[in-house]
């Protein structure tokens, strides 16, 4: 069974230097604009929040304007503004993702994060070096497209023309990432990285080891051919049934088991302890055949019968 | 009363009573159940920031903790049949291993290590492409000087329309650009507008690099051939040593990081037009990796160049002290590339 068999098309599996395999789900493209458009709107916000500010302290210093301390002030406020939008437009992406979480505030948000494309360490050289091309992949194509509109409103056709020659140049880099089999942009191919989903999943309860499940003692034995007929994929199957636990699925679910092996199906309260039991006794069976290097994949596998 | 208070202390590990288990998958992973909380604890920790939080024993133990987790993962992979087990494995791994596999250190340390020697090998490891954008520039220049020699109707297209700098203006008129701007005010502002301008500009000279280089050359080559255009029109009126001097005290400074960021964008076109012996992909990242702190570089470089523009052009009036300038800061920035750290 080779490991990439088992694959996703959007899954990668890289080796750790333990020698560990570690599998990666690449984050989806929308989840990617969407975790944009949230980075966007908060520079967007803050970007409108300064403009506000400076709007108010300008008016104030109107009425100064005697006074040549005031030309200082309004100097110093341009600085500021000018420091603003060069750190927004350049840092803002890259000073969250170098922090330990690597993602930007809306990466974070949608469970994503960016990672190094090699299995190796993610590096600083590596989060500059893919932010440096931002700047023609968003902002340029941004203005190149609404200069675009603008000029076809408002100006003759040639002039249109040009500008939207230059707005189809710019969003070829804007729009790589749905070109790759990696959903890479211009940015990450330089870098050597990619974005990745952040994985988050909760420890459950084993169904197996539950408390309940073995307080009354199983009134269920259940033989060697009445096991064989299954395979992991349907134990899994079968465990999430379990977890979600709707009756209606627990008795249609019983109901085909049974009727597979032979059995009256179980009736009421009885179900869920006669999936529970099932659940075990297959877990026991196909495990004990994992440890004997016999995998029964799914019911079609005849390896382990 | 004590027993009330071991059992609220013991609440937070949420130590259940557990159950016999017939399983041997389960019986594995009771026995490490334990550990592996632990191991989620620390990790969700670093990964919101609350280091300060963790005890020392923590930090300690994080490295053998994700290689028992790895070993755990691997064992369960080929024994356990719990779907809700493994995939809670395999997310925990992941997470311990971005952190045990995250940036090595913070961004000072970094930019330390990066003003102490990185900048300058980072710089060295390019210096074929600086080569090819200085005989870029200066291809630049002096084609733009023998184009207006030639025709001087096209000094507009070159150096764009000007109502002081043309063609037809007279020798006072050139002079008074030159000199005579200490009284100006917005001295500030000014050299942060031509930071923002400056620095937005050679930013996307070494992204455009993507483009297999090319726009980084035209750039290369429009930005000298308007140099190439001034100083023939300046030595067309006898100011060619003002001019130079007006040019140099920032011009080392500004003119070498666009060179830089040219390098790069060149840099970063020839690995992905002649990846050679490595794929594409990996000839690319490589590039880029190498180039990035050229680029950092570039940035810090434009702000003192920003600042020598906006200041010292403005309060130095001068040809000799303006030269003086702009030598200083040329072999300055040669010595700290070319000469600072190389030994090692």
């Amino acid at each position: 069974m080779s490991p990439q068999s088992h694959l996703r098309p959007d899954q990668r599996e890289i080796v750790t230097p333990e020698g560990l395999t570690l599998r990666l789900t690449l984050a989806g493209r929308s989840a990617r604009l969407g975790a944009l458009a949230v980075d966007l709107a908060c520079i967007g916000a803050i970007l409108l929040g300064a403009v506000l500010a400076l709007v108010y302290t300008q008016s104030g210093l109107g009425q100064w304007t005697k006074r040549p301390d005031a030309r200082h002030a309004a100097q110093f406020l341009f600085i500021l503004w000018t420091a603003l939008m060069f750190l927004l437009r350049n840092g803002w992406f890259l000073i969250f993702e170098l922090g330990p979480r690597g993602a930007t505030p809306g990466k974070r948000m949608l469970g994503l994060r960016i990672a190094a494309r090699d299995g190796a360490r993610l590096t600083t050289e590596m989060v500059l070096a893919r932010n440096l091309l931002r700047d023609i992949e968003i902002f340029l194509p941004m203005i190149a497209v609404f200069s675009a509109l603008g000029s076809s409103m408002a100006g003759g056709p040639s002039a249109g023309m040009v500008n939207w020659a230059a707005a189809g140049w710019f969003l070829l880099f804007a729009l790589f990432p749905l070109f790759n089999r990696d959903r890479l942009r211009a940015g990450d191919m330089i870098a050597g990285t990619w974005v990745v989903e952040a994985p988050r999943a909760r420890l459950e309860q084993a169904l197996s080891a539950k408390p309940d499940a073995h307080e009354a003692p199983p009134d269920y034995a259940f033989g060697p051919a009445e096991l064989a007929v299954y395979g992991e994929y349907e134990l899994q199957t079968l465990e999430r049934v379990l977890r979600e636990g709707h009756h209606d699925a627990m008795e249609a679910v019983a109901h085909a088991i049974c009727a597979k092996i032979g059995w009256n199906a179980p009736q009421g309260e009885e179900v869920r302890r006669f999936l529970d039991a099932y659940y075990t006794a297959l877990r026991a069976r196909l495990e004990q055949g994992l440890r004997f290097g016999r995998r029964k994949m799914d019911k079609f596998d005849g390896a382990g019968r | 009363m004590r027993n009330w208070i071991t059992r609220f202390r013991a609440r937070p590990a949420q130590a259940q009573p557990a159950p016999p288990a017939t399983l041997r998958s389960d019986r594995f992973r009771q026995a490490r159940e334990g550990d592996w909380r632990r191991l989620e604890a620390i990790v969700t920790a670093v990964e919101k920031g609350r280091l300060r939080r963790l005890s020392d024993a923590d930090l300690l133990d994080l490295p053998v903790l994700y290689r028992q987790l790895a070993s755990s993962l691997a064992v369960a992979r080929e024994t356990s049949l719990d779907a809700a087990a493994l995939a809670y494995l395999e997310a925990l791994a992941q997470r311990a291993w971005f952190i045990t596999y995250g940036p090595r250190e913070n961004f000072r340390g970094w930019f330390m290590g990066f003003i102490l020697g990185g900048w300058s090998r980072a710089v060295r490891a390019i210096r074929f492409d600086i080569g090819i954008a200085l005989a870029l520039m200066v291809a630049g220049v002096m084609a733009g000087w023998m184009m207006v020699a030639h025709d001087p109707s096209l000094y507009a297209m070159l150096a764009g329309q000007d109502p002081q700098r043309n063609p037809g203006a007279s020798a006072k008129q050139l002079r008074d650009t030159l000199f005579g701007g200490q009284d100006q005010d917005a001295l500030a502002a000014f050299a942060a507008y031509l930071f923002g301008h400056n620095a937005q500009i050679a930013i996307l000279c070494f992204a455009l690099g993507f483009a297999i280089g090319l726009p980084s050359v035209l750039l290369l080559l429009q930005n000298s051939g308007m140099l190439g255009a001034m100083l023939w029109l300046f030595h067309g009126k006898g100011l060619l040593l003002d001019f130079s001097a007006w040019i140099a005290i920032h011009g080392t400074t500004e003119l070498f990081a666009i060179l830089l960021a040219g390098a790069g964008g060149i840099h970063i076109g020839r690995a992905i037009a002649f990846p050679g012996e490595f794929s594409v992909m990996a000839s690319t990242a490589a590039a880029g990796r190498r180039t990035a702190p050229v680029m950092l570089g570039v940035v810090l470089m434009l702000l003192v160049a920003g600042m020598l523009e906006g200041f010292a052009r403005q309060l130095i009036d001068a040809t000799p002290q303006r030269l003086l300038v702009g030598g200083f800061m040329l072999t300055f920035w040669l010595v700290y590339f070319f000469v600072f750290g190389a030994r090692k």
